[in-house]
């Protein structure tokens, strides 16, 4: 008694889908995070010894006031120089005595190299703005990764991005991103 | 001139639907604040995303400002917070993870550009004090100058 099924109307079926795709197009968000990673400093037990002073010649201090203007190494500077003057420092390709001092370390790939032992400090008050910091951690950090695009091009031909991984740490040797900020206090009032 | 058969339009739509399926992720908190994060040029992808716990910051809208005023304001998850609430937060963020990816877990501070410092700090402060430390501050794309 087999009888015929009447076929099934997929007329609706288009319907149905753009009903689910709807959905999915309002729940959903396509935005990728991304930002700049950092990571914080512990807290310091009181009862901790202070770490040995830092010699001022390898010290980049970068200070932002409320007024969200820019000091560095003493100078007011406009953030679109920090960049180069960063890379000045951490490089300090002439050797001068009031940049960083250079210490000779066995790095893979490279041999004895001479690294610098810079270290960047950021400062900034309450009243700065979140847009002035974060472009000034931006330009900082652009320093050290054109740096290590540098070097990377000179010695294996390739971007910093492009190398194996035990090749990045070499590179990570020789420019480490030491940006050290400052415990919070306030500078230049409100 | 027969019409056009639409018999394949489904198997168009729901090729889209997948797509959309598998490229976006489900919106998970309501924002009660209105963020604008900066750009950036040096940013990096935020890996397992699975492990990232959100921070918001940034001035309410508007249908919030009677209640809370335009000040800047912390949001964790959907709701207003103090600045007390972040530790709290973690924690409760730390024992929904699986005990060995607790060192993995990132914060991720999204926050609108025009606020103030002032309670970033505070928030790193916070985050220092329950030892959270890796943070991310959320940034989009910026074309580069060159």
């Amino acid at each position: 008694m087999a009888r015929a099924t009447p076929e099934i109307n997929g007329g609706s079926l288009a319907d149905i889908a753009f009903l689910l795709l709807i959905f999915f197009l309002v729940t959903t968000t396509m935005d990728v995070d991304s930002g700049l990673s950092r990571k914080l400093p512990p807290i310091m037990p009181d009862d901790m010894e202070k770490p040995p002073d830092i010699k001022e010649r390898n010290v980049f201090i970068v200070l932002i006031n409320s007024k969200n203007q820019l000091q560095v190494e003493g100078k007011l500077m406009s953030i679109n120089n920090l960049r180069e003057e960063a890379k000045e420092f951490i490089k300090n390709p002439r050797d001068l005595e009031e940049l960083p001092e250079k210490k000779d370390v066995e790095v893979e790939f490279f041999g004895v190299y001479p690294v610098s032992k810079q270290v960047i400090s950021l400062m900034n008050d309450r009243g700065t703005s979140y847009e002035t910091y974060i472009a000034a951690q931006n330009e900082l950090a652009a320093a050290y990764n054109e740096l290590r695009d540098e070097i990377s091009m000179q010695r294996f031909g390739k971007k910093f991005e492009a190398l194996a991984e035990e090749e990045q740490e070499a590179v990570k040797k020789i420019y480490p991103q030491r940006i050290s900020e400052a415990e919070p206090r306030n500078v230049g009032g409100k | 001139m027969p019409g056009i058969s639409t018999a394949s339009l489904p198997d168009i739509v729901f090729m889209l639907l997948f797509f959309f399926m598998v490229s976006t992720v489900m919106r998970e908190t309501e924002l009660k604040i209105r963020v604008t994060v900066p750009k950036a040029t040096e940013i990096k992808k935020l890996e397992q995303k699975s492990l990232v716990s959100y921070i918001y910051v940034g001035e309410p809208r508007r249908m919030y400002q009677a209640k809370y005023g335009t000040e800047p304001r912390i949001q964790l998850n959907d709701q207003f917070a103090q600045l007390e609430d972040v530790i709290q937060f973690i924690t409760s963020e730390r024992e929904a993870r699986d005990e060995n990816e607790v060192p993995k877990m990132t914060t991720s501070l999204k926050v609108d550009g025009k606020t103030e410092m002032g309670i970033v700090t505070d928030i790193k402060q916070e985050l220092r004090r329950c030892s959270a430390l890796k943070i991310n501050y959320s940034t989009t794309k910026k074309a580069d100058k060159k």
